[in-house]
């Protein structure tokens, strides 16, 4: 038997009416434990929705405080949180929206000591986060613990996401190690237009309630990127590669590394 | 010339042609943040100069994308 309150059917309704969830995929969201890895431009609509949606236990990790320079994108932080830890900000907004939802923060980065104990708890995992060192921790945390995740990047007016399943394509056979700390983007090439954020992080929330509902295919062994500039949209074949560092035949990458991450010196302007 | 599809779109190119050369005909201005799958493998990049391309081949170019977030 299901056990929904009357508040809970309410809330839920449009997601019961629908035909592939029902009461049973609102039961699954509910029993759903998804781990929000950066509570920044991606995770602040993922969390969102999330909370929205019912999963019953969101954890966040994020170890950063919100500045000013957020607000364009990361839409879970508010004016008046300026200052205050991500995770804070992000609780109260996810409690607003949703009580039902249990909130686990982290005040901390994911790093190689704390992934894998923190992963563990969780089914699925999203992630959020803005650099490559921690985009390949996730990858390889996840990967060993056998742990499906969302992986989403943006830059500029572009997005790319895909979803990886225990046996299908890692984010290392697709880009094995990562990017020379001098290759990646300049000042001045950086940047990033706030709905992006959105369109890929509402993206990989849509991936996360597929994979807790059971409904319909999700994005494994494809990369679907887009350019919001022409608006178009393509899927990428990618599989499993013999020689990924990581999943391959003969892994060489057989620990989790703590990738050096390159920080712009760009002054804030007082 | 030859035809090839680059990110889905086929293009008429002279061969001989390297994936490198590709990469810099094709305005790439970082390749140091590009992937390279040939027909769907993922290709090394110290493959990039000497892998040639044929008639038929499909390239995909995948970039690295981070979170918008800047850098040096």
């Amino acid at each position: 038997m299901y056990d929904f309150t009357e508040e809970e059917l309410k809330r839920y309704s449009r997601h019961i009416l629908l035909q592939d969830v029902g009461v049973e995929g609102q039961e699954k969201i509910k029993q759903g434990k998804v781990l929000v890895v950066g509570a920044g431009g991606l995770g602040a609509p993922v969390a969102l929705y999330l909370a929205a949606a019912g999963v019953g236990t969101i954890g966040i990790v994020d170890g950063d405080v919100v500045d000013i320079s957020n607000l364009q994108r990361q839409i879970i932080h508010f004016t008046p949180d300026t200052d205050r830890p991500k995770v804070d900000s992000a609780r109260e907004k996810i409690k607003l929206i949703n009580p039902n939802v249990k909130v686990n923060t982290y005040k901390q980065f994911l790093s190689a000591d704390n992934a894998l104990d923190i992963i563990k708890e969780y089914d699925f995992v999203v992630d959020g986060t803005d650099n490559f060192p921690v985009k390949f921790l996730i990858n390889d945390a996840c990967v060993m613990a056998g742990k499906p995740f969302s992986h989403g990047g943006i830059l500029r007016f572009e997005g790319q996401t895909f979803t990886h399943l225990p046996g299908t394509a890692c984010y290392r056979c697709l880009f094995n190690s990562p990017p020379p700390a001098g290759a990646v983007p300049t000042c001045s090439q950086a940047g990033v237009l706030g709905a992006i954020a959105g369109m890929l992080g509402t993206i990989q929330a849509a991936e996360t309630l597929k994979y807790l509902t059971g409904v319909g295919e999700l994005l494994t062994d494809r990369l679907l990127t887009f350019n919001a500039k022409t608006m178009e949209f393509r899927k990428i074949k990618t599989r499993r590669h013999d020689h990924c560092p990581l999943c391959g035949t003969h892994p060489t990458v057989k620990e989790l590394v703590d990738y050096e991450q390159p920080t712009c010196e760009l002054k804030k302007h007082k | 010339m030859a035809k090839i599809t680059v990110n889905g779109e086929v293009q008429e190119v002279q061969l001989p042609l390297t994936v490198a050369e590709l990469l810099q005909q094709s305005d790439v201005q970082q390749p140091d943040m590009v992937s390279v799958q040939l027909n769907e493998e993922f290709l090394e990049r110290n493959e990039f100069p000497t892998q040639q391309l044929q008639e038929g081949d499909e390239v995909e170019f995948l970039y690295f994308m981070g979170g918008g977030q800047v850098y040096v």
